[in-house]
């Protein structure tokens, strides 16, 4: 399935879409359910949340309009989604001896735009990560916004912005993963 | 191991070992700050970080915060963060513009672009005191030394030493190789800079630079796992895996091919690997980014240019620069067991885009927040940080090889990539710099 997708430029508006109650329920579950995956380092079930065009995006800097052709923190596509799983997968990525570990909380879901044709969706909210990794806590904490489309199958990504506050960095550690 | 005036560097540094302290040792930590990073030059920055007037970026050279800021007479100026009234940092930003001078957040003393001072309120109060405008002490700091070489802008703190140019020697060539690769002799600024924090001592992280060993062994689980998406994505979508693909991948090339690799040592520590990757294929963007250097430069010039074979160049002790990929990671000494790299790439001015988009794809891989290469490379620094703590063993070994580099003129070149020649290379110019304490 090949969709455009939306560019999650930033705006100074903050819209609101009126949804059911089931499309609010619904997209809250899904969000929940890909934090649950990254704590619970879900590989399969995380490539499973993208299309197979979907991107993971990270902008290095919150004006930041589009991720091709720029620099960015993260802005992966499903293959080099698959890189990085196989490189955490493997025996010898050394940095994961110790793993790191993750609790996500995600909240003030806010669902933008809805399209009343295919039911896909644009919504924003907010996330607070804790990391542990070899002794060291790290906190991230940001907003994410979602462009989902409405399969049979439940939603599926065809992008996610994440916007973290401490986005200059500096970086103490990288980032293994996505958040 | 005590260092101030019991500081013996013979005691810790022979040809082809290294006591530990070295990396670990508070007191030699600030003597190196005050030898090598107080009296060296040191990169600033770009110029084309501040291209208009008022324009202006901050950073620090070892201990000093430093600004660099563009003048209206397009002068380039290199000053010490601070307000000579009570001391107050004038530029609190990493970047922004002053406008037309700068103005002191506290008692709104004002300079001009070059630091001289322009106003100070309630002037009348130093009617009969002690306090001169002709007196230095009115104005901002401008460092002791700067020169811009093809817009890299360096500074020394020493009033004293080799220019810029005699300094980097042949290392010179490194830099060439970057702006040269410009069809118009240039290259600018991308104004992205990622930060990295490292829990290990600056040292390891410059060794690691030219280290044709740790690659198939760190970066082992990158590698494969790449090599395995490639021929995946090959007999998905039957179309050859981008470039990028290969940026990681090589990392996991057999260990023969890096021993093949050359190495370069340069007078004052600076240091050259040779290229592997092989950034010269005749896909049709190389081929029109290679007839537009043609127009620029002829034919032979061309050629000439990009025969260079560059993988890293290392400007001792305070640059790691990639010249055929337009990118660069400053060293910033924190402490002994802490380092910042300001990382930065550029865009070869008159290349067409997708050259730049190549390059862009190995910054995303290798040197941002979220990289898969350096996640590794840190996790062994630290380790080597931590090891090194130890009382298990008092040197650091740089043996392999040792005694069979080729030394003519100054210059110490090798054709084992293994060779452990480059960290011998620089640990030579750190006994210069360490030996004697000027003044102490």
């Amino acid at each position: 399935m090949s969709k455009a997708r939306k560019s999650l430029e930033p705006t100074d508006a903050l819209p609101v879409a009126e949804v059911s109650l089931e499309t609010q329920h619904h997209v809250e579950q899904f969000l929940y359910r890909q934090a649950e995956i990254l704590d619970d380092r879900l590989w399969d079930d995380w490539l499973a949340l993208f299309t197979l065009e979907g991107h993971y995006w990270m902008p290095a800097a919150p004006e930041q309009m589009v991720g091709e052709g720029q620099p960015n923190i993260f802005y992966e596509d499903h293959y080099l989604m698959r890189v990085r799983i196989g490189r955490i997968n493997h025996p010898n990525a050394w940095s994961q001896y110790p793993p790191n570990r993750t609790g996500h909380v995600v909240s003030n879901v806010v669902v933008e735009a809805e399209d009343p044709s295919s039911g896909d969706l644009v919504v924003r909210s907010k996330f607070l990560v804790a990391e542990y990794r070899n002794d060291d806590q790290r906190f991230f904490a940001g907003k994410y916004r979602h462009h989902l489309t409405n399969s049979p199958d439940g939603y599926r990504i065809l992008l996610q912005r994440v916007d973290i506050v401490n986005v200059e960095g500096p970086f103490d550690y990288v980032l293994q993963y996505w958040i | 191991m005590a260092a101030g005036n019991g500081f013996n560097v013979d005691a810790l540094v022979e040809p082809d070992r290294v006591h530990r302290t070295c990396y670990t040792d508070g007191e030699i930590f600030e003597r190196e700050i005050r030898q090598i990073f107080h009296k060296a030059w040191i990169y600033v920055g770009h110029e084309s970080q501040v291209p208009k007037a008022g324009d202006y970026a901050t950073t620090v050279i070892g201990r000093q915060p430093v600004i660099m800021v563009r003048h209206s007479d397009r002068s380039i100026h290199v000053l010490y963060n601070r307000c000579p009234h009570r001391g107050t940092m004038l530029c609190s930003q990493r970047a922004g513009n002053v406008g037309a001078a700068f103005t002191c957040s506290y008692h709104s003393w004002q300079f001009n672009l070059d630091g001289r001072v322009r106003h100070i309120p309630i002037q009348s109060g130093y009617d009969n005191t002690r306090f001169s405008l002709d007196s230095p002490d009115a104005h901002m700091k401008p460092v002791a030394r700067l020169e811009v070489y093809r817009g890299f802008v360096f500074a020394s703190l020493s009033p004293t030493g080799p220019g810029l140019k005699d300094w980097l020697g042949t290392a010179i060539d490194g830099i060439d190789d970057m702006c040269n690769r410009a069809p118009e002799g240039e290259v600018e600024v991308v104004p992205t800079c990622f930060r990295m924090l490292q829990k290990s001592n600056w040292k390891i992280f410059l060794e690691n630079q030219l280290d044709a060993v740790h690659p198939s062994i760190t970066h082992t689980s990158t590698g494969l796992a790449a090599q395995k998406v490639e021929k995946e994505m090959e007999a998905e979508t039957g179309q050859p895996p981008p470039l990028s693909y290969h940026y990681i991948s090589a990392f996991a090339m057999e260990l023969d091919k890096w021993g093949a690799l050359d190495v370069v040592g340069h007078p004052n520590g600076h240091c050259v690997l040779q290229g592997y990757m092989g950034l010269r294929p005749t896909d049709p963007d190389t081929l029109e980014y290679e007839e537009v250097m043609r127009k620029h430069y002829g034919a032979e010039r061309t050629e000439d240019i990009l025969d260079v074979n560059i993988h890293h160049l290392l400007v001792y002790p305070c640059l790691s620069i990639q010249s055929p990929l337009q990118q660069l990671r400053a060293v910033r000494p924190i402490a002994a067991d802490r380092t910042l790299t300001e990382i930065w790439h550029f865009r070869l001015k008159g290349a067409p885009e997708p050259i730049y988009r190549r390059a862009l794809d190995y910054f995303y891989l290798v040197n941002s927040p979220s990289t898969m290469i350096n996640a590794d490379d840190l996790h062994n620094f630290r380790k080597c940080q931590e090891g090194l703590q130890s009382e298990g063993g008092d040197w650091v070994s740089f043996h392999r090889n040792a005694g069979q580099d080729r030394v003519e003129g100054g210059i110490t070149t090798t054709n084992i990539g293994f060779s452990e020649a480059p960290m011998r290379n620089q640990f030579v110019a750190w006994r210069g710099y360490m030996a004697v304490e000027e003044g102490a």
